[in-house]
């Protein structure tokens, strides 16, 4: 019988007879070359031959509180369970990540928590999009129907993802400063409050910009009439503005330092500032931003590994805790599931799993406008 | 093959390790952007093969990009000069320095041991409502109320001095190292004082490293997107942050590829300026 050696033996095998004078410097130097040339040209094709028995997992999320909750309660059980590593990474948003797809090879990057349906097409018409096998994902059954069905509307009945979770992009303002009543007086035009310059901040995505210009100007976010006047509230924010942030990270140091009194933020990172104690308000004004979020699968993936990796991290018990630690309501549906205590207490939560009270964003109309408004505001943004 | 050839030969085989790193790392890479930056971005965020100026017409005629390019140019120029004026003091203290010379050269590098992202956010708790400064001041009484220090130009320039600031000491001890401290003497023997040595004599020769300190500040401010993000507000953007959008947020790699070439050609050209009348050859030459 052979006795199959590895590449750590037989380099020490090579050394071995180099330094015991059986292999002159020159060949012991031309045969390590022509192994690490082998190995380079061998690396990548490798992955296909390697497909076939998968040891790990890419995912992709949005780092801070919202990481470690999927870290703790997701990974490092399903780890522990399957023996498929999860490596995850973050990023500050779906355009930055998606010119880390387009730069990376095919089967590089695996699951991405994708924010609005809005990515899901987006992703989709850049042909990123797969197609999930059901039957290895039970726990679908559990996950509220119209979250389900306007993925599947996007891609012909078929998933590329699975709903996890849903949120707000509300107001969050400093009660030191600002009081719950005056919130509710002036909801979206708190943001545009010259009494307030300097001490305003606002997401620097485009979207949320457009969104909240269409309510300070009384338009309906999702089929936006006068866009000149859109744009005026947008400049006029600008001006008023200390510092646009760009991730969830500086969205609360911002305001856990006090640097800023208000300005719009996701529900989950303000209620992890209430829980640490800052006495931070939140507040959805009529038609405020309501996003769901999913776990987007793309091309080039391993399929049966990341079916099996969602269908854990749906199991009520998983995504209860998950929910729990990243605050934001997960996507399963409060009349089949027993949610627990605190989830019921989260912003944005619908006890009927209806949603009907949220407002999300039409992906048609908001992808139809995508490369106009995101190149508008770059320049709006700097002053312009 | 004869002595001569081989003596040809050699410093081509020592350059032939970096000079193929430098062609397959910068040479092909640059290639790739400018074969980009004639393609063109459809609505869905893909690219269109092909060979289109329409990048190249709007990064050349359209004034929001000239401005914000006079803009980066003039915070590079802002922040060498502080960094010279800075710098060629502690440099000069360094290198005339007799017995803890490894000390103050090992404190100059300990910036580099941390990354630069962190040294540029450690601003944020210096500066910043809740941060070190304004919390000494509420102490001590100077101010009642906390002042709005961060997120403008000046604290953008003081993010990259603090960034480049190494770098032109190290030139400047380099160069005044070199210079046999004999001169000085012999200017003070010859009746100079110890001012006009300095300025007639030591000043002069180590212009070469002020000068080499200086392109390299200018250059690395100019390029320069994670200060401006962390540090500066929302009219504080530079260049970089411009092709960083078009190409991460927008999408939109042909144009940022453009942007990119065109901002490599605005530098590339100051070096070529810098290089025929300040360069150090011509310096040397002017020394000689």
């Amino acid at each position: 019988m052979t006795k199959k050696i590895d590449n750590t033996t037989r380099y020490e095998r090579l050394r071995e007879r180099y330094m015991n004078g059986d292999l002159d410097r020159r060949s012991f130097l031309g045969l390590i070359g022509a192994a690490g040339l082998a190995y380079g040209v061998q690396t990548p094709f490798a992955k296909y031959a390697n497909a076939a028995t998968v040891s790990q997992v890419r995912f992709d999320g949005w780092g801070g509180v919202v990481s470690e909750a999927l870290r703790e309660n997701a990974f490092d059980p399903f780890e522990a369970e399957t023996g498929i590593k999860v490596v995850d990474g973050t990023f500050g948003g779906a355009d930055e990540y998606i010119s880390r797809v387009k730069a990376s090879q095919e089967g590089e990057y695996n699951i991405a928590h994708l924010s609005g349906v809005f990515d899901y097409a987006r992703y989709h018409n850049l042909g990123l999009s797969t197609e999930l096998n059901e039957d290895n994902i039970p726990n679908l059954e559990y996950v509220i129907p119209k979250l389900i069905d306007v993925f599947r509307a996007v891609t012909d009945g078929k998933l590329s993802c699975v709903p996890y979770d849903y949120g707000t992009t509300g107001l969050a303002y400093n009660r030191k400063y600002i009081s719950d009543e005056e919130m509710q007086e002036k909801g979206a035009n708190i943001l545009l409050d010259p009494a307030r310059k300097g001490k305003i901040a606002g997401w620097s995505d485009w979207r949320t910009r457009m969104w909240y210009a269409a309510l300070q100007t009384g338009q309906n976010p999702n089929d936006v009439t006068d866009e000149e006047a859109c744009w005026d509230a947008v400049r006029a924010h600008r001006d008023l503005l200390l510092k646009y942030w760009g991730s969830g990270a500086e969205l609360m140091s911002l305001l856990a330092e006090e640097e800023i009194h208000v300005t719009e933020g996701w529900s989950g990172r303000i209620y992890a500032l209430q829980e640490q104690g800052h006495d931070i308000g939140y507040m959805d004004p009529p038609n405020g931003f309501g996003w769901q979020e999913c776990m987007f699968v793309l091309k080039g993936s391993p399929m049966e590994a990341c079916e099996e990796l969602l269908n854990f991290m749906l199991a009520p018990e998983t995504a209860i805790a998950v929910a729990e630690g990243q605050n934001y309501p997960p996507a399963l549906d409060p009349t089949k599931v027993d949610l627990g205590d605190k989830i019921p207490t989260l912003p944005a939560f619908d006890p009927t799993g209806k949603l009907d009270g949220l407002t999300f964003a039409d992906p048609e109309y908001w992808n139809g406008h995508e490369q106009a408004w995101s190149k508008e505001f770059g320049r709006v943004q700097k002053g312009y | 093959m004869s002595v001569e050839a081989r003596e040809a030969r050699q410093p081509w085989i020592l350059l032939s390790p970096a000079l193929t790193a430098i062609f397959l790392l910068l040479f092909v890479p640059l290639l790739f952007i400018v074969v980009y930056s004639f393609w063109l971005r459809t609505s869905t965020g893909a690219d269109q093969v092909g060979f289109f100026l329409d990048n190249w017409r709007e990064a050349l005629s359209d004034a929001f990009y000239r401005d914000i390019l006079l803009f980066t140019l003039k915070i590079a120029t802002i922040t060498t000069l502080v960094c010279a004026v800075m710098g060629y003091p502690a440099a000069y203290v360094i290198a005339r320095s007799k017995g803890n010379k490894a000390l103050l050269l090992l404190l100059l590098m300990l910036p580099f041991w941390i990354s630069y992202i962190i040294r540029t956010m450690s601003w944020i708790n210096i500066l910043g409502v809740s941060g070190a400064l304004n919390t000494a001041l509420l102490w001590l009484g100077v101010i009642n109320e906390p002042i709005q220090m961060l997120y403008n130009q000046t604290t953008v320039i003081l993010g990259l001095v603090h960034f480049l600031l190494p770098f032109m000491i190290l030139n400047v001890f380099v160069s005044l190292e070199g210079i046999d401290t004999n001169l000085e003497d012999a200017a003070n023997s010859l009746g100079a004082t110890r001012m006009q040595a300095f300025w007639q004599v030591t000043l002069p020769l180590s212009l070469p490293g002020l000068a080499a300190g200086g392109l390299l500040c200018f250059v690395l401010g100019a390029g320069t997107y994670i200060t401006p993000l962390v540090l500066g507000g929302p009219g504080d953007a530079m260049f970089a942050n411009l092709v960083f959008e078009a190409i991460i947020t927008q999408l939109n790699w042909p144009l940022g590829s453009a942007l990119s070439l065109m901002l490599l050609a605005v530098l590339g050209a100051l070096v070529l300026i810098y290089n025929r009348y300040l360069g150090m050859a011509q310096l040397m030459k002017g020394l000689g």
